[in-house]
């Protein structure tokens, strides 16, 4: 049955409060998740003060501040710094986001920052995206074709090429997956709306000759069918992308195929 | 513990090539239901506080007769297609497989019920 309750080595108690910064004036408070496999102790929120006079303006600006300056133990996943990578996603403020291209001023009050909600926590807002990306595998994103190749490249119209805008900006934050219920409950067996809005993007290339064997794929009451458009992923995608709009028109070409 | 490859986890036991049937049911059900309830809960109300004579009178014409049908066939075939739904979502396993079979039963004992209520209130 559905765990609605922690586990008791899984839950949260109050940490350290880190001094606050000397002589600042312009103060944040940050409450972060920290949690570390080599201690056997229980995940806890540390509170840290950051002088937003001398901080960015993103939140991973203030992340790099505390690490550099307060606490180098925070562990956290970044690379970019501007929303392309996708390795910094995490919940903030109770939305998952991307921290290099959330505000800080788009949290009120104290920023609270968690790891990505239901996920293996590797350490502090580090998450195991191992299933996640495998399951991406599974749909086999790339272009499958039957054709003797072109001596030259796979041609496409400007129309067809329209029809990937939307899809292929997806940079596997796991942010949407993540926010889902169904991907919550199911994940094992539910590919979540990232796996799907990619699968979408290959179903709908004008290039690809594999969609009968895509949708085949697809076409199962766990791997597509748990998604009750619930519309969280729409909602938290940090790339303003809509994966639940991709995974109705897929159920709306098995459909189309079926009647 | 057994190891295995994060595909293979991922993969499972492959598509069941089946859902979409499932799908299509609840999404047609959906707007004949939304079509249909109205005007059943409209008349189901006006005979409400009525006399027995009364309300088998209503029962008894073919149109209300067959609208209550397919309410009732309709209804609970839309409620054990999403309760199985709602069961896969929250239960895994053995739990998984009892629950639908025990909501299947009572769905399926429920149509023939009702209809046979009905029935003998129309004819």
């Amino acid at each position: 049955m559905v765990q609605l309750t922690l586990p008791k080595n899984s839950r949260m108690v109050t940490g350290k409060t880190w001094p606050k910064p000397e002589g600042a004036t312009n103060l944040r408070k940050f409450s972060i998740y920290r949690w570390t496999p080599d201690d056997g102790k229980n995940p806890r929120v540390d509170t840290y003060f950051v002088d937003m006079d001398t901080c960015g303006p993103m939140v991973l600006d203030a992340l790099i501040k505390i690490k550099t300056e307060i606490d180098p133990t925070l562990s956290f996943r970044r690379s970019c710094r501007e929303g392309i990578c996708g390795s910094c996603s995490m919940n903030i403020g109770g939305i998952n986001t991307l921290a290099c291209i959330y505000g800080m001023d788009e949290v009120k009050g104290d920023v609270k920052i968690y790891p990505l909600p239901h996920m293996p926590v590797v350490r502090d807002l580090i998450t195991d995206l191992t299933h996640f990306y495998a399951q991406h595998a599974s749909i086999q994103p790339w272009l499958e074709t039957e054709t003797n190749e072109p001596a030259k490249e796979w041609k496409q119209s400007i129309e067809d090429r329209e029809k990937l805008d939307g899809l292929y900006e997806c940079v596997m934050c796991a942010c949407c997956s993540t926010a889902c219920p169904s991907y919550w409950w199911n994940g094992d067996k539910y590919l979540g709306p990232a796996a799907l809005l990619h699968a979408y993007r290959w179903i709908v290339d004008s290039r690809d000759e594999n969609t009968g064997e895509r949708l085949d794929d697809l076409e199962d009451p766990f791997k597509l069918y748990r998604c009750h458009t619930i519309m969280n992923c729409t909602k938290t995608c940090p790339k303003g992308l809509n994966p639940a709009k991709a995974i109705a028109n897929i159920k709306k070409l098995m459909v189309e195929r079926a009647i | 513990m057994r190891f295995m490859t994060a595909r293979k986890r991922a993969e499972g036991k492959g598509a069941a090539h089946s859902g979409t049937e499932h799908h299509w049911y609840m999404t047609v059900s959906s707007v004949g239901l939304a079509l249909i309830v109205p005007t059943f809960l409209y008349i189901f109300g006006s005979t409400l506080g009525g006399t027995r004579d009364e309300v088998i009178a209503t029962l008894s014409h073919p149109a209300v007769a067959i609208l209550f049908g397919l309410v009732f066939f309709v209804g609970l075939e839309h409620f054990r297609k999403g309760a199985q739904t709602m069961i896969e979502d929250y239960s895994k396993g053995l739990t998984r497989r009892l629950l639908i079979i025990g909501v299947t039963v009572l769905s399926y004992g429920l149509t023939a019920t009702s209809l046979f209520a009905l029935a003998k209130i129309a004819i």
